[in-house]
Protein backbone atom coordinates (compact mmCIF):
# COMPACT_ATOMS: atom_id res chain seq x y z
CA UNK A 1 0.00 0.00 0.00
CA UNK A 2 0.79 3.71 -0.44
CA UNK A 3 2.79 5.29 2.19
CA UNK A 4 0.44 8.36 2.23
CA UNK A 5 -3.12 5.97 1.76
CA UNK A 6 -1.65 3.93 4.87
CA UNK A 7 -1.62 7.45 6.81
CA UNK A 8 -4.89 7.93 6.03
CA UNK A 9 -6.23 4.10 6.71
CA UNK A 10 -4.24 4.04 9.73
CA UNK A 11 -6.26 7.18 10.81
CA UNK A 12 -9.74 6.34 9.78
CA UNK A 13 -9.50 2.72 10.75
CA UNK A 14 -5.93 1.27 12.53
CA UNK A 15 -6.09 3.88 15.50
CA UNK A 16 -9.45 5.62 15.27
CA UNK A 17 -8.90 8.60 17.21
CA UNK A 18 -12.29 7.91 19.12
CA UNK A 19 -13.35 4.45 18.58
CA UNK A 20 -9.34 3.07 19.26
CA UNK A 21 -7.75 5.58 21.19
CA UNK A 22 -10.28 6.99 23.17
CA UNK A 23 -8.78 10.29 22.90
CA UNK A 24 -10.43 13.72 22.53
CA UNK A 25 -13.71 12.57 24.85
CA UNK A 26 -14.91 16.30 25.82
CA UNK A 27 -15.76 17.71 22.01
CA UNK A 28 -17.53 13.71 21.38
CA UNK A 29 -19.37 14.72 24.13
CA UNK A 30 -20.29 17.53 23.47
CA UNK A 31 -21.16 18.25 20.22
CA UNK A 32 -22.85 14.96 19.10
CA UNK A 33 -26.27 16.28 19.68
CA UNK A 34 -27.20 16.09 15.70
CA UNK A 35 -24.93 14.49 13.12
CA UNK A 36 -24.43 17.83 10.91
CA UNK A 37 -22.86 19.51 14.47
CA UNK A 38 -20.65 16.48 14.70
CA UNK A 39 -19.70 16.86 10.61
CA UNK A 40 -18.76 20.27 11.37
CA UNK A 41 -16.58 19.95 14.81
CA UNK A 42 -15.09 17.09 12.94
CA UNK A 43 -13.83 19.18 9.75
CA UNK A 44 -13.17 22.09 11.99
CA UNK A 45 -10.54 19.54 13.95
CA UNK A 46 -9.42 17.87 10.89
CA UNK A 47 -8.60 21.34 8.83
CA UNK A 48 -6.26 22.33 12.23
CA UNK A 49 -4.89 18.86 12.57
CA UNK A 50 -3.72 18.49 9.32
CA UNK A 51 -2.23 22.10 9.40
CA UNK A 52 -0.79 21.88 12.52
CA UNK A 53 0.63 18.48 11.16
CA UNK A 54 1.97 20.22 8.51
CA UNK A 55 3.40 23.43 10.10
CA UNK A 56 5.04 21.25 12.95
CA UNK A 57 6.77 18.77 11.09
CA UNK A 58 8.12 21.71 8.32
CA UNK A 59 9.40 23.00 11.87
CA UNK A 60 10.62 20.49 13.93
CA UNK A 61 14.59 20.98 13.48
CA UNK A 62 14.25 24.56 14.28
CA UNK A 63 11.96 24.12 17.15
CA UNK A 64 14.47 23.04 20.46
CA UNK A 65 13.49 20.42 22.40
CA UNK A 66 12.79 21.97 25.39
CA UNK A 67 10.44 24.85 24.57
CA UNK A 68 8.30 22.39 22.06
CA UNK A 69 5.47 22.06 24.21
CA UNK A 70 5.12 26.17 24.29
CA UNK A 71 5.92 26.24 20.28
CA UNK A 72 2.93 23.70 19.63
CA UNK A 73 0.63 25.75 21.81
CA UNK A 74 1.37 28.73 19.94
CA UNK A 75 1.04 26.99 16.66
CA UNK A 76 -2.24 25.26 17.25
CA UNK A 77 -3.57 28.30 19.00
CA UNK A 78 -3.15 30.63 15.90
CA UNK A 79 -4.63 27.99 13.64
CA UNK A 80 -7.80 27.48 16.12
CA UNK A 81 -8.34 30.96 15.78
CA UNK A 82 -7.66 31.44 11.79
CA UNK A 83 -10.89 28.31 11.85
CA UNK A 84 -12.63 30.44 14.22
CA UNK A 85 -12.67 34.02 12.06
CA UNK A 86 -13.68 31.71 8.94
CA UNK A 87 -16.45 29.76 10.39
CA UNK A 88 -17.64 33.28 11.79
CA UNK A 89 -17.23 34.64 8.53
CA UNK A 90 -18.73 31.93 6.38
CA UNK A 91 -20.91 29.50 8.46
CA UNK A 92 -21.91 31.85 11.19
CA UNK A 93 -24.76 29.26 12.37
CA UNK A 94 -22.27 26.59 12.64
CA UNK A 95 -20.11 28.99 15.03
CA UNK A 96 -23.40 29.89 17.22
CA UNK A 97 -23.96 26.27 18.01
CA UNK A 98 -20.80 25.20 18.74
CA UNK A 99 -19.95 27.93 21.03
CA UNK A 100 -16.99 27.47 22.73
CA UNK A 101 -15.71 24.03 21.42
CA UNK A 102 -14.55 25.74 18.71
CA UNK A 103 -12.15 27.84 20.38
CA UNK A 104 -11.70 24.69 23.06
CA UNK A 105 -10.18 22.50 20.13
CA UNK A 106 -6.69 23.91 20.91
CA UNK A 107 -6.77 21.78 24.33
CA UNK A 108 -8.09 18.51 22.28
CA UNK A 109 -5.85 15.83 23.15
CA UNK A 110 -5.63 14.30 19.97
CA UNK A 111 -4.10 17.23 18.15
CA UNK A 112 -0.87 17.40 21.00
CA UNK A 113 -1.21 14.03 20.61
CA UNK A 114 -0.12 13.54 16.67
CA UNK A 115 1.94 16.53 16.80
CA UNK A 116 4.18 15.19 19.59
CA UNK A 117 4.03 11.53 18.92
CA UNK A 118 3.80 11.91 14.89
CA UNK A 119 4.41 15.11 13.34
CA UNK A 120 7.60 16.37 15.37
CA UNK A 121 9.34 12.47 13.91
CA UNK A 122 8.16 12.76 10.34
CA UNK A 123 8.46 13.98 6.85
CA UNK A 124 6.12 17.30 6.32
CA UNK A 125 3.99 14.87 3.47
CA UNK A 126 3.14 12.17 5.95
CA UNK A 127 2.57 14.19 8.64
CA UNK A 128 -0.06 16.32 6.51
CA UNK A 129 -1.66 13.11 5.42
CA UNK A 130 -1.33 11.81 8.88
CA UNK A 131 -3.43 14.52 10.22
CA UNK A 132 -6.33 14.54 7.45
CA UNK A 133 -6.49 10.22 8.20
CA UNK A 134 -7.01 11.09 11.93
CA UNK A 135 -9.23 14.03 10.88
CA UNK A 136 -11.36 12.30 9.11
CA UNK A 137 -11.52 9.48 11.27
CA UNK A 138 -12.39 11.61 14.36
CA UNK A 139 -14.68 13.16 11.78
CA UNK A 140 -16.73 10.12 10.94
CA UNK A 141 -16.98 8.96 14.34
CA UNK A 142 -18.87 12.37 15.38
CA UNK A 143 -21.16 11.71 12.28
CA UNK A 144 -21.77 8.48 13.50
CA UNK A 145 -22.25 8.94 17.22
CA UNK A 146 -24.39 12.18 16.01
CA UNK A 147 -26.46 10.35 14.07
CA UNK A 148 -27.10 7.96 16.02
CA UNK A 149 -28.22 10.23 19.14
CA UNK A 150 -29.98 12.38 16.67
CA UNK A 151 -32.34 9.21 15.48
CA UNK A 152 -33.23 8.30 19.09
CA UNK A 153 -33.03 11.25 20.47
CA UNK A 154 -35.53 14.16 17.83
CA UNK A 155 -36.28 11.52 15.61
CA UNK A 156 -34.11 13.02 12.72
CA UNK A 157 -31.09 12.38 10.50
CA UNK A 158 -29.32 15.78 9.32
CA UNK A 159 -32.14 18.00 10.48
CA UNK A 160 -34.69 15.74 7.83
CA UNK A 161 -37.28 13.74 9.42
CA UNK A 162 -37.49 10.34 8.40
CA UNK A 163 -38.81 8.51 11.54
CA UNK A 164 -42.85 7.87 11.21
CA UNK A 165 -45.41 9.92 13.06
CA UNK A 166 -45.92 7.54 15.71
CA UNK A 167 -42.68 7.44 16.76
CA UNK A 168 -42.22 9.14 20.37
CA UNK A 169 -38.34 11.27 20.54
CA UNK A 170 -36.45 9.56 23.63
CA UNK A 171 -35.22 12.89 24.28
CA UNK A 172 -33.11 12.13 27.01
CA UNK A 173 -30.68 10.91 23.74
CA UNK A 174 -30.18 14.73 22.97
CA UNK A 175 -29.40 15.76 26.18
CA UNK A 176 -26.44 15.99 28.85
CA UNK A 177 -26.84 12.37 30.26
CA UNK A 178 -27.75 11.01 26.96
CA UNK A 179 -24.05 11.53 25.85
CA UNK A 180 -22.83 9.26 28.81
CA UNK A 181 -24.72 6.34 27.97
CA UNK A 182 -24.04 6.42 24.80
CA UNK A 183 -20.43 6.46 25.13
CA UNK A 184 -20.80 3.71 28.30
CA UNK A 185 -22.57 1.21 25.58
CA UNK A 186 -20.19 1.90 23.07
CA UNK A 187 -17.27 0.77 25.44
CA UNK A 188 -19.40 -1.85 26.47
CA UNK A 189 -19.55 -3.16 22.80
CA UNK A 190 -15.77 -2.76 22.65
CA UNK A 191 -15.49 -4.80 25.55
CA UNK A 192 -17.92 -7.08 24.85
CA UNK A 193 -16.45 -7.94 21.50
CA UNK A 194 -13.09 -7.77 22.41
CA UNK A 195 -12.54 -4.69 19.47
CA UNK A 196 -9.20 -3.02 19.54
CA UNK A 197 -9.80 -0.18 21.85
CA UNK A 198 -7.85 1.62 24.27
CA UNK A 199 -10.30 0.40 27.02
CA UNK A 200 -9.43 -3.43 26.73
CA UNK A 201 -5.63 -3.85 24.98
CA UNK A 202 -2.60 -2.01 26.59
CA UNK A 203 -1.75 0.08 24.03
CA UNK A 204 1.49 1.79 24.47
CA UNK A 205 1.89 5.83 23.40
CA UNK A 206 4.94 7.40 22.38
CA UNK A 207 3.49 10.39 24.69
CA UNK A 208 5.42 10.93 27.70
CA UNK A 209 1.65 10.85 29.88
CA UNK A 210 0.80 7.33 28.81
CA UNK A 211 -1.33 8.88 25.91
CA UNK A 212 -4.47 6.83 27.66
CA UNK A 213 -6.71 9.26 29.19
CA UNK A 214 -9.24 6.77 29.84
CA UNK A 215 -6.91 5.07 32.22
CA UNK A 216 -4.82 7.72 33.46
CA UNK A 217 -4.04 8.07 36.55
CA UNK A 218 -1.81 10.39 38.97
CA UNK A 219 0.60 7.96 39.61
CA UNK A 220 1.56 7.71 36.40
CA UNK A 221 2.26 11.69 36.29
CA UNK A 222 4.01 11.26 40.27
CA UNK A 223 6.58 9.00 38.19
CA UNK A 224 7.32 11.14 35.38
CA UNK A 225 7.64 14.01 38.08
CA UNK A 226 9.69 12.33 40.41
CA UNK A 227 12.07 11.17 36.90
CA UNK A 228 12.47 14.86 35.84
CA UNK A 229 12.92 16.37 39.59
CA UNK A 230 15.97 13.45 39.66
CA UNK A 231 17.01 14.52 35.83
CA UNK A 232 17.17 17.81 36.88
CA UNK A 233 19.24 16.90 40.19
CA UNK A 234 21.84 14.88 37.64
CA UNK A 235 22.38 17.89 35.79
CA UNK A 236 22.82 20.03 38.69
CA UNK A 237 26.00 17.98 40.05
CA UNK A 238 26.88 17.88 36.22
CA UNK A 239 27.00 21.35 35.77
CA UNK A 240 28.29 21.97 39.61
CA UNK A 241 31.10 19.61 38.79
CA UNK A 242 32.01 21.50 35.37
CA UNK A 243 32.01 25.12 36.87
CA UNK A 244 34.39 23.45 40.00
CA UNK A 245 37.05 22.28 37.30
CA UNK A 246 37.09 24.78 35.43
CA UNK A 247 37.66 27.15 38.55
CA UNK B 1 -21.98 47.72 44.44
CA UNK B 2 -25.28 47.72 45.97
CA UNK B 3 -27.41 43.81 47.11
CA UNK B 4 -28.46 43.58 43.93
CA UNK B 5 -25.08 42.78 42.81
CA UNK B 6 -24.73 40.68 45.88
CA UNK B 7 -27.64 38.69 44.66
CA UNK B 8 -26.20 38.45 41.08
CA UNK B 9 -23.03 36.87 42.17
CA UNK B 10 -24.83 34.32 44.22
CA UNK B 11 -27.03 33.27 41.33
CA UNK B 12 -23.46 33.30 39.47
CA UNK B 13 -21.88 31.04 41.45
CA UNK B 14 -24.78 28.09 42.19
CA UNK B 15 -25.43 27.91 38.31
CA UNK B 16 -21.89 27.47 37.57
CA UNK B 17 -21.57 24.93 40.09
CA UNK B 18 -24.72 22.87 39.39
CA UNK B 19 -27.05 24.14 37.29
CA UNK B 20 -24.54 23.74 34.36
CA UNK B 21 -21.96 21.82 36.09
CA UNK B 22 -18.30 21.84 34.09
CA UNK B 23 -18.08 17.78 34.04
CA UNK B 24 -21.80 16.71 33.96
CA UNK B 25 -23.54 18.96 31.73
CA UNK B 26 -21.04 21.29 29.87
CA UNK B 27 -18.77 18.07 29.33
CA UNK B 28 -15.48 19.84 29.92
CA UNK B 29 -12.45 17.60 32.03
CA UNK B 30 -14.27 14.49 31.10
CA UNK B 31 -10.59 13.01 31.17
CA UNK B 32 -9.48 13.87 34.57
CA UNK B 33 -13.01 13.06 35.84
CA UNK B 34 -12.79 9.54 34.61
CA UNK B 35 -9.17 8.89 35.06
CA UNK B 36 -8.89 9.88 38.53
CA UNK B 37 -12.16 9.24 40.53
CA UNK B 38 -11.01 5.97 41.39
CA UNK B 39 -9.89 7.08 45.19
CA UNK B 40 -11.22 9.82 47.21
CA UNK B 41 -7.86 10.89 48.16
CA UNK B 42 -6.78 11.73 44.62
CA UNK B 43 -9.88 13.08 43.32
CA UNK B 44 -9.64 15.52 46.58
CA UNK B 45 -6.14 16.60 45.51
CA UNK B 46 -7.18 16.99 41.82
CA UNK B 47 -10.09 18.81 43.05
CA UNK B 48 -8.71 21.37 45.50
CA UNK B 49 -5.96 21.96 42.48
CA UNK B 50 -8.33 22.43 40.56
CA UNK B 51 -10.29 25.47 42.44
CA UNK B 52 -7.14 26.31 43.20
CA UNK B 53 -6.03 27.07 39.50
CA UNK B 54 -9.08 28.09 37.88
CA UNK B 55 -10.05 30.55 40.09
CA UNK B 56 -6.56 32.39 40.01
CA UNK B 57 -6.83 31.60 36.03
CA UNK B 58 -10.27 33.98 35.91
CA UNK B 59 -8.58 36.61 37.72
CA UNK B 60 -5.40 36.83 35.53
CA UNK B 61 -7.21 35.75 32.01
CA UNK B 62 -10.48 38.52 33.28
CA UNK B 63 -8.09 41.22 34.09
CA UNK B 64 -5.77 40.59 31.12
CA UNK B 65 -9.20 40.86 29.04
CA UNK B 66 -10.28 43.88 30.20
CA UNK B 67 -7.15 45.71 30.54
CA UNK B 68 -5.58 44.85 27.30
CA UNK B 69 -7.40 43.12 25.11
CA UNK B 70 -10.47 44.79 25.14
CA UNK B 71 -9.20 48.38 24.69
CA UNK B 72 -6.94 47.68 22.36
CA UNK B 73 -9.71 45.43 19.74
CA UNK B 74 -7.40 42.91 19.91
CA UNK B 75 -10.85 40.21 20.91
CA UNK B 76 -9.44 37.63 18.44
CA UNK B 77 -6.36 37.08 20.08
CA UNK B 78 -8.04 36.13 23.18
CA UNK B 79 -7.24 32.05 22.54
CA UNK B 80 -3.33 32.23 22.24
CA UNK B 81 -3.62 34.38 25.05
CA UNK B 82 -5.57 32.79 27.24
CA UNK B 83 -3.77 29.23 26.83
CA UNK B 84 -0.12 30.97 27.15
CA UNK B 85 -1.30 32.54 30.29
CA UNK B 86 -3.03 29.30 31.66
CA UNK B 87 0.22 27.50 30.87
CA UNK B 88 2.26 29.61 32.32
CA UNK B 89 0.60 29.98 35.30
CA UNK B 90 0.39 26.26 35.98
CA UNK B 91 4.58 26.25 35.90
CA UNK B 92 4.41 29.64 37.89
CA UNK B 93 2.03 27.92 40.92
CA UNK B 94 4.21 24.86 40.84
CA UNK B 95 7.25 26.64 41.33
CA UNK B 96 6.26 28.91 44.27
CA UNK B 97 4.48 26.14 45.58
CA UNK B 98 7.43 23.95 45.56
CA UNK B 99 9.66 26.55 46.89
CA UNK B 100 7.41 27.24 50.02
CA UNK B 101 5.25 24.78 51.06
CA UNK B 102 6.82 21.49 50.30
CA UNK B 103 3.46 19.94 52.54
CA UNK B 104 1.50 21.63 49.64
CA UNK B 105 3.39 20.71 46.85
CA UNK B 106 3.18 17.39 47.82
CA UNK B 107 -0.43 16.86 48.24
CA UNK B 108 -1.13 19.17 44.99
CA UNK B 109 2.14 19.53 42.88
CA UNK B 110 1.60 15.96 40.80
CA UNK B 111 -1.95 17.20 39.85
CA UNK B 112 -0.52 20.70 38.88
CA UNK B 113 0.76 19.57 34.99
CA UNK B 114 -2.32 17.28 34.62
CA UNK B 115 -4.44 20.63 34.60
CA UNK B 116 -2.81 22.78 32.05
CA UNK B 117 -4.38 20.17 29.39
CA UNK B 118 -7.86 20.42 31.78
CA UNK B 119 -10.56 22.33 28.96
CA UNK B 120 -12.08 23.19 32.28
CA UNK B 121 -9.82 25.89 32.79
CA UNK B 122 -10.03 27.70 28.94
CA UNK B 123 -13.17 26.48 29.16
CA UNK B 124 -14.23 28.86 32.18
CA UNK B 125 -12.22 31.66 30.72
CA UNK B 126 -13.61 31.92 27.78
CA UNK B 127 -17.13 31.62 28.90
CA UNK B 128 -16.45 35.03 31.24
CA UNK B 129 -15.56 36.31 28.50
CA UNK B 130 -18.40 35.70 26.74
CA UNK B 131 -21.25 36.25 29.44
CA UNK B 132 -19.10 39.94 29.22
CA UNK B 133 -18.81 39.23 33.02
CA UNK B 134 -16.86 41.86 35.05
CA UNK B 135 -13.54 40.42 37.35
CA UNK B 136 -15.17 40.07 40.28
CA UNK B 137 -18.01 38.33 38.81
CA UNK B 138 -15.59 36.12 36.64
CA UNK B 139 -13.77 35.08 39.61
CA UNK B 140 -16.91 34.16 41.24
CA UNK B 141 -18.18 31.84 38.36
CA UNK B 142 -14.62 30.84 38.18
CA UNK B 143 -14.50 29.46 41.84
CA UNK B 144 -18.40 28.09 41.35
CA UNK B 145 -17.32 25.99 38.19
CA UNK B 146 -14.32 24.75 40.11
CA UNK B 147 -16.08 23.52 43.19
CA UNK B 148 -18.66 22.12 41.04
CA UNK B 149 -15.76 20.09 38.99
CA UNK B 150 -14.68 19.14 42.71
CA UNK B 151 -18.24 17.89 44.27
CA UNK B 152 -19.01 15.96 40.95
CA UNK B 153 -15.33 14.31 40.94
CA UNK B 154 -15.10 13.73 45.04
CA UNK B 155 -19.14 12.03 44.44
CA UNK B 156 -18.09 9.97 41.50
CA UNK B 157 -14.70 8.72 43.43
CA UNK B 158 -17.07 7.93 46.94
CA UNK B 159 -19.01 5.68 44.16
CA UNK B 160 -16.66 3.91 42.47
CA UNK B 161 -14.68 3.22 46.05
CA UNK B 162 -18.27 1.36 47.39
CA UNK B 163 -18.54 0.21 43.35
CA UNK B 164 -15.64 -2.36 44.12
CA UNK B 165 -17.28 -4.51 45.99
CA UNK B 166 -19.93 -4.89 43.51
CA UNK B 167 -20.06 -7.55 40.60
CA UNK B 168 -20.28 -5.98 37.56
CA UNK B 169 -20.37 -7.63 34.45
CA UNK B 170 -17.37 -8.02 32.43
CA UNK B 171 -18.02 -5.77 29.29
CA UNK B 172 -19.13 -3.36 31.97
CA UNK B 173 -16.16 -3.30 33.55
CA UNK B 174 -13.10 -0.27 34.03
CA UNK B 175 -14.75 2.49 31.86
CA UNK B 176 -18.04 1.58 30.85
CA UNK B 177 -19.40 1.36 34.42
CA UNK B 178 -18.21 4.83 35.41
CA UNK B 179 -19.58 6.19 32.31
CA UNK B 180 -23.14 4.69 33.31
CA UNK B 181 -22.98 6.43 36.40
CA UNK B 182 -21.90 9.44 35.00
CA UNK B 183 -25.30 9.68 32.94
CA UNK B 184 -26.90 8.76 36.73
CA UNK B 185 -25.11 11.41 38.13
CA UNK B 186 -25.94 13.82 34.80
CA UNK B 187 -29.58 12.95 35.30
CA UNK B 188 -29.58 14.08 38.90
CA UNK B 189 -28.14 17.62 38.26
CA UNK B 190 -29.95 18.00 35.37
CA UNK B 191 -32.82 18.49 38.20
CA UNK B 192 -30.89 21.72 39.35
CA UNK B 193 -31.85 22.98 35.98
CA UNK B 194 -34.72 24.87 37.79
CA UNK B 195 -33.32 26.46 40.15
CA UNK B 196 -32.25 29.47 38.46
Amino acid sequence: MNKYVERLYNGIVKENPTFVMMLGMCPTLAVTTSAINGAGMGLSTTAVLAAANLLISALRKFIPDKVRMPSYIVVVASLVTIVQLLLQAYIPSLNERLGIYIPLIVVNCIIFGRVEAYAAKNTVGLSFFDGIGMGLGFTIALIAIGAFRELLGAGTLFGYGIMPESFQPISIFVQAPGAFLVLAMLTALQNKFQLPAATNTGRKSGLSCGGNCAECSSETYAAYHSDLDKAKEISATVNAKKTQKED
Amino acid sequence: MNSEYFVNLLIVLISAAFVSNVVLSQFLGICSFVGISNKIKTATGMGFAVIFVITLASLIASAIYKAILAPMDLDYLKTIVFIMVIACLVQFVEMVIKKFSPTLYNALGVYLPLITTNCAVLGVALINVQEDYDIVTSVVSGFGTAVGYTIAIILMAGIRERMEYNEISKSFKGSPIVLITATLMAMAFYGFSGLV
